[in-house]
This record gives structure tokens, sequence and C-alpha cells, in this order.
């Protein structure tokens, strides 16, 4: 459903190509460090324009869209929350750009699905970094977009969390015809959660290869990586 | 709309009440006659009185600045607050505690004829630069301390270890970069002072460009030779700003000036004496002013009560433009908004007060304008100041949350509204206490335009010095100095209540 066709992208000294078609469900995107995957997540979600080639979302080409206008939720590593707004009001802003939304019973009810009921009034600042987390996947969550892109938001939280982030994440967001494309630079992650992995390294992106065969019988690039 | 778009017309805006006044002024001035050689006299006292406030200013704070710097000691922070003050300062009531303490019958005056020494000649020259040492000594320090605070402490470490000579290189590179900087805006502010030279300066040796404006416009009635004089005016500040463009104005509104830097050089009992003399240089007057003042608050006339009122009004609305100005300013990139952010420091008050007078005076009494065009100047010049505060905190706020914004789809007035100004309050309760002070306590255009019924606080202070009513001066100074520097407190306090939440 998601569609990557000869796209080619460009950062200071560096290049990306990726030709690459995504089913729904979990994609874990790993790599080397510095190899390209956030800026593959900047291309889908509209922070990047390509060099050339196109990205498209159930057939409908979004690449000239801007990213409020694509089909696509996004959470990035840091700065997910307003600090000046409320949990209902910065989830709210997921429905519409007012304050007010923050009052639409949705909000109340993707609060209450991450396990944050009753916290809609707090500010950011009040809370764990487990709950900011949590905040920022009900915001996605009231979004309803076909497409999540995750650039390690929840690697600030230890391990454990985690874990228990991506896990809920991946149970939160599951719905047929979405796609939830992450970014790690933890195996484990890609293991522990995801359908299939789209590998970034030298220059390319390829994928999707199914998890449990990829990491059975790595390719040379991803040896390296894994280091065994 | 788009959040850059009301900045183009600012700056058009800018453009218009500079350089557009400065076209009005040179459509009237009579270039037939020339200079006289009073007004070259004029021209030579301006430069001069500015480089050497600007040479004094700078070179004697470094050692106050070096001195602050390196020593730690129990009201650090007061002297420092301290520093920051002189600009919020009144002119007037500067100058008047100045006189009170170095003036012929001053405190200085008493205890040279005690000993039998003759009296010192405040006014001239000596006063001119006193008084803008005075103001602008407190600011090069606050910039020279920026710079020394900034030298990472490992390299005075390093430096200690290896017994090197300190001053060579550490701190030398430091002033190189900086002192230019400070150097010129002062001497660019001093280039366009007017209070100062209209109370402590006149009389054909101490009489600045400006002044000699305010004396062909107000005592001879000659637009021909004040449009003439304003050109000069302009091109001498055009020229100064010229030089400053090229050099990086350094930012003297920062924080983050608490704290020392270990050092293992220098004499503490020297930099004590630096601090003590600069805290006193500062503070004395500043006493002067209060004691004084508290005697002469019930000598005041009902007319000093008329005009703080009508300084408050201007003063509000002129905060409230200015506001919207350096904001539209500062939330549009490019050459022509930054350009019209700096443009009114190189303009003169009078230069725009007198185009605005010759456009206004065939329709109105140019007296019945006097407040709302005392307002528009005073916002025009406080912008430069505001810009400066108010583009770096925007770009902060952009760079960390500006990605989220934009995923949000949160763009022109909901941007605004839910991002940009909330976050932005402290800053601007900040740039409102400065522009609401600033216009407070300026006596510029207003001498120009007001009759008897439209004077502000300090033009009628100005006016009771005049007539020998120095008693209810000093009372109207004081209820001057705490209402400018209450309004600041006021906006200052609401900006930071922000961080509450």
């Amino acid at each position: 459903m998601l569609t990557l066709t000869d796209l080619r992208l460009a950062r200071e000294g560096f290049t990306l190509a990726a030709d690459l078609s995504l089913p729904p469900g979990v994609t874990a995107v790993i790599g080397p460090s510095g190899g390209g995957k956030s800026t593959l997540l900047d291309a889908v979600g509209g922070f990047l324009a390509p060099v050339s080639g196109r990205v498209e979302v159930d057939g409908r080409d979004i690449t000239a869209l801007p990213p409020a206008e694509r089909p696509v939720a996004q959470l990035f590593q840091d700065g997910n929350l307003f600090p000046h707004l409320t949990l209902a009001e910065n989830v709210g802003l997921g429905i519409a750009a007012s304050r007010a939304a923050a009052r639409d019973p949705r909000v109340a009810q993707v609060l209450a699905r991450v396990g944050l009921e009753g916290l809609g009034d707090r500010r950011p600042a009040r809370l764990s970094g487990g709950q900011q987390s949590r905040a920022a996947l009900a915001r996605a969550l009231v979004q309803d977009r076909p497409v999540v892109l995750l650039d390690e938001p929840f690697s600030a939280l230890g391990p454990g969390l985690k874990q228990e982030m991506l896990a809920l994440a991946a149970e939160v967001l599951a719905a047929p015809g979405r796609l939830m494309l992450m970014v790690t630079h933890d195996p484990e992650d890609a293991r522990s959660v995801a359908d299939s992995v789209v590998l970034v390294a030298d220059g390319r992106a390829t994928g999707p290869f199914e998890t449990g065969a990829l990491f059975a019988d790595p390719p040379p690039a991803l040896r390296a990586y894994l280091g065994d | 709309m788009s959040l850059s778009r009301p900045g183009l017309f600012v700056a058009g805006l800018i453009f218009l009440l500079t350089l557009g006044t400065l076209g009005a002024v040179a459509l009237r001035a009579e270039t037939g006659g020339g200079l006289s050689p009073a007004d070259w006299a004029a021209v030579r006292f301006t430069v001069l009185q500015a480089f050497l406030s600007a040479l004094f200013s700078v070179l004697l704070a470094i050692p106050v600045a070096r001195a602050l710097a390196r020593r730690s000691f129990p009201g650090r922070g007061a002297v420092v607050t301290l520093l920051g003050a002189p600009f919020l300062l009144p002119v007037v009531v500067a100058v008047m505690g100045l006189l009170t303490v170095y003036g012929r019958r001053g405190w200085l005056g008493s205890v040279f004829a005690g000993l039998g020494l003759p009296p010192p000649d405040i006014y001239g020259l000596e006063g001119v630069v006193l008084a803008h040492v005075f103001f602008n000594l407190p600011l090069a320090a606050r910039i020279l301390l920026m710079g020394w605070l900034a030298i990472p402490a490992e390299r005075f470490r390093l430096a200690a270890h290896l017994g090197a000579p300190v001053g060579r290189v550490l701190e030398g590179p430091m002033l190189r970069t900086l002192l230019p900087g400070a150097f010129l805006t002062i001497f660019l502010i001093c280039l366009t002072s007017f209070a100062v030279a209209l109370i402590l300066g006149g009389g054909p040796r101490a009489t600045t460009v400006e002044l000699a404006i305010y004396q062909a416009l107000r005592f001879e009635f000659d637009l021909g030779r004040a449009a003439l004089l304003a050109l000069i005016q302009f091109g001498l500040c055009a020229a100064a700003a010229a030089l400053a463009f090229g050099i990086a104005l350094p930012d003297a509104m920062g924080g983050g000036l608490d704290r020392t830097v270990r050092r293992w050089d220098g004499s503490r009992i020297v930099d004590a004496l630096w601090i003590a003399a600069a805290a006193l240089f500062l503070l004395v007057p500043l006493a002067a002013v209060a004691l004084r003042g508290l005697g002469g608050l019930l000598e005041m006339p009902a007319s000093v009560w008329a005009a703080a009122a009508r300084s408050m009004a201007v003063a509000l609305v002129s905060t409230a433009l200015a506001m919207v100005l350096s904001l539209a300013l500062a939330l549009r990139d490019g050459r022509a908004a930054a350009l019209a952010g700096v443009l009114p420091l190189a303009a003169s008050p009078l230069v725009v007060g007198t185009g605005l007078f010759i456009l206004v005076q065939p329709v109105m009494a140019p007296a019945s304008v006097a407040l709302p065009v005392t307002a528009l100047v005073n916002a025009l010049l406080t912008v430069p100041f505001a810009v400066r505060v108010l583009s770096p905190a925007l770009r902060q706020i952009e760079a960390r949350h500006g990605r989220l914004a934009d995923a949000l789809g949160l763009f022109g007035v909901a941007r605004l509204r839910l991002v940009l100004l909330p976050r932005l309050r402290a800053p601007l309760g900040f740039a409102a206490g400065l522009a609401a002070a600033l216009s407070m306590g300026d006596l510029g255009v207003i001498t120009l335009f007001a009759g008897t019924g439209e004077a502000t606080l300090p033009l009628e202070m100005y006016r009771l010095m005049g007539s020998y009513r120095t008693e209810a001066a000093a009372g109207a100074a004081l209820l001057l100095v705490t209402l400018s520097f209450g309004l600041f407190w006021i906006f200052d306090r609401w900006g930071r209540r922000a961080d509450a939440h």
C-alpha cells in the first residue's frame, strides 16, 4: 500500500535510492547508523523532497503534498507534544487546528485506549517519559491515517519501557489497511514486533523481507551490521 | 494568510517613515545657501562627542567587565542587574542626577569649593560625554561580560596550567571580535542623542546636528535649514550604520550573565576597585534623584499629573504598535525585513518628526497631532530592539516545534495562536517592557510638536528645570522613573509568568 518508485533522495553528500512496495502491517526499517533510515521516513512524511521518483499510498501519488496533507501520521524522536498545551489539547490537534478539539469525545477514547484515562488536563511536563510517549501515540491514533511513521520515538525510554511501548503501538495501531513503518537501530525490536523488514545500507533501501527469514539468513550487509 | 506577508507591509511602512520622511524633508531643503560655519561646527561636535563617548565607554568597560567575569561576591547579581538599568532610565532623569552630583552647584561642586578649587563645568563637551558614558558604559560592560563568559572555562585552566599569558592568548581574540561592534553600536546611539545635548549642550561650541534641527524648527521656524540639517544627520547615521552592517553587532540583551569563570590571574583588589567604582558611578546619580525627588514630590504642580497620564497613554499605544510591527518583521525572513529592522537605528527621531511636521503642517496644526506622532515615532525607534529580542526567540521556537506544527498542518493564524504566541510570551513581555519604558522616558519628537497643553512627563520635567523649579522637577523625575520602571516590570513579569504554567 506504500509504494516508492525509483525514489532518489539526497542530503549533504549522501544519497539514497529506494524502489519498493510495502503491504499493510508492521514494517521495521533497520540499518547502520547514518545509513539513511530517518531520511527515508522524512521522504515518506513530506519533510524531504526527492530528487526524482514517486511516493504513493494506496495508488495515490503524494510526492508533491506537504506533510499535513499526506495520509500519514508521524511520531518523531522527540518534540512530539507541545509543552504549553494539555494532553487533551495536544491529542485534539490531531482532529482539528484548535484547542477546542480537546473536548471531542474521540480524544478521551484514545487516551483511555493507551492507558492515560483521566490525565487529559495535565501538561506534558507533569508526566513521565512513558506517559508522554503514550500521549503522542494517542494523537497518531486519533488522526486515523493509513500510514503511521515512527522514527525511534521511544528510544529515550530505556529498554524495558521501549519494548512495552512498541508492543502497545503495534497493538493499538493494528488495523486492516494500515501500515506502521518504524525506524529502529535495535534488531530485537524488529524481531519482536515487525512482520517485515526494510534494510537501509550502502545507499539503498531494499525489501521488504519477511522478518524471520531475514534474520535466519542475513545478507552480507545485514550480517556486517549485526556483527555475528 | 501566510505569516510572513504582514512583514512585507511593515517593512514598507518603516521605509516610508524613515526614508519617506527624509524625502519630504529633502524636497524642502534649501541647498542653495549651503552650510553655515555654525552648521559645520555642529557636525564636528556631533562626531567628536559620539567618538569620545564610545571610546571612553568601551575602554572603561573592559576592566569592569573582566572584574565581573572572574569574581564572585555577594551582590554580584545586583551589580549585573544595575548594568541593565541605565538603558531603561529616562534621559532627563539621568541628566538631572548627573547635574546634582557633578554640576556647578552639585555635590562635587561643594567639595571643590570646600577645597578651594574652581567649580566643575558640566556643560559642554565634558558633560555630554559624561552623560553618554553613564548610559553606555553599562551597555558595553554587558556586551563584554557576555564575551568573557563565552570563553570556555577549560581554556583558562589550560592557560593557568601552562603559565600562558591569558590576556594575549584568550582575551585578546575575544576583545578584537567584540570591541568594534560595541564601539560602533554606542557611536551610533550617541550620534542621534538629543535630550543630552538639549540639556547639557547648546551654545556655539556644544551643539549637535540634532539640537541644531530642533533650534531651527522651534525658534527660527526655518524649515529649509532644518531640512538641510536633517539630510546631513541622516548621512552621518547612514555612514555609521553602513560601517556597522559589515561588523556583526553584538547582542546585549542576552541572559546567562550570572555565571563566573574560575581564573587564576589578576588581582582581587584591583577588580574590587573597578566594580566598586562602576557601581558608585551608576548609583550615586540615581540616589541623588531619589533623594531630591522625595522632597520635591509635594512641590509638583497639577500639570505634572496630567502630563504623567498623557505619557502613560502614549506609552501603551506605542508599545502595542511596536509589538505588532516587530512581530511582523521577526516572522519574515529576507533582506527587506532585516533592513527594516535596523533602519530606525540610523534614522534620527527629529528627522522623522521633521518630515511628518512638513506633511502635516498644511492640513493640521502640529500641536493637535503631537501625541499620536510621538507614539508612532517611539514605536518606530523601539522596533530594532524588539526585533533583536523576538527574532532569536522565534528561531528557537521554530527549531524545536516547527516540524511538529508542520506535520499537524498548523499554519498562518492557527500557528501563531496555538504555537508561536504562547511560547513567545516571555520575550514578548520583555520587549513590551522595553518599549513601554523607552517611550515613557522619551524626550525627542514631542519637543517639536507640543504646545503647552500636550506635554508628556519628560517634557514637563524639562520645562520645570528650565524655569528653575528644580525641586518640582526632581519630584517629576522620581515620578517618571517610578512609572517607567513600573511599566517595564509589569510587562516583563506578565511575560515570565508563563513559565509557572
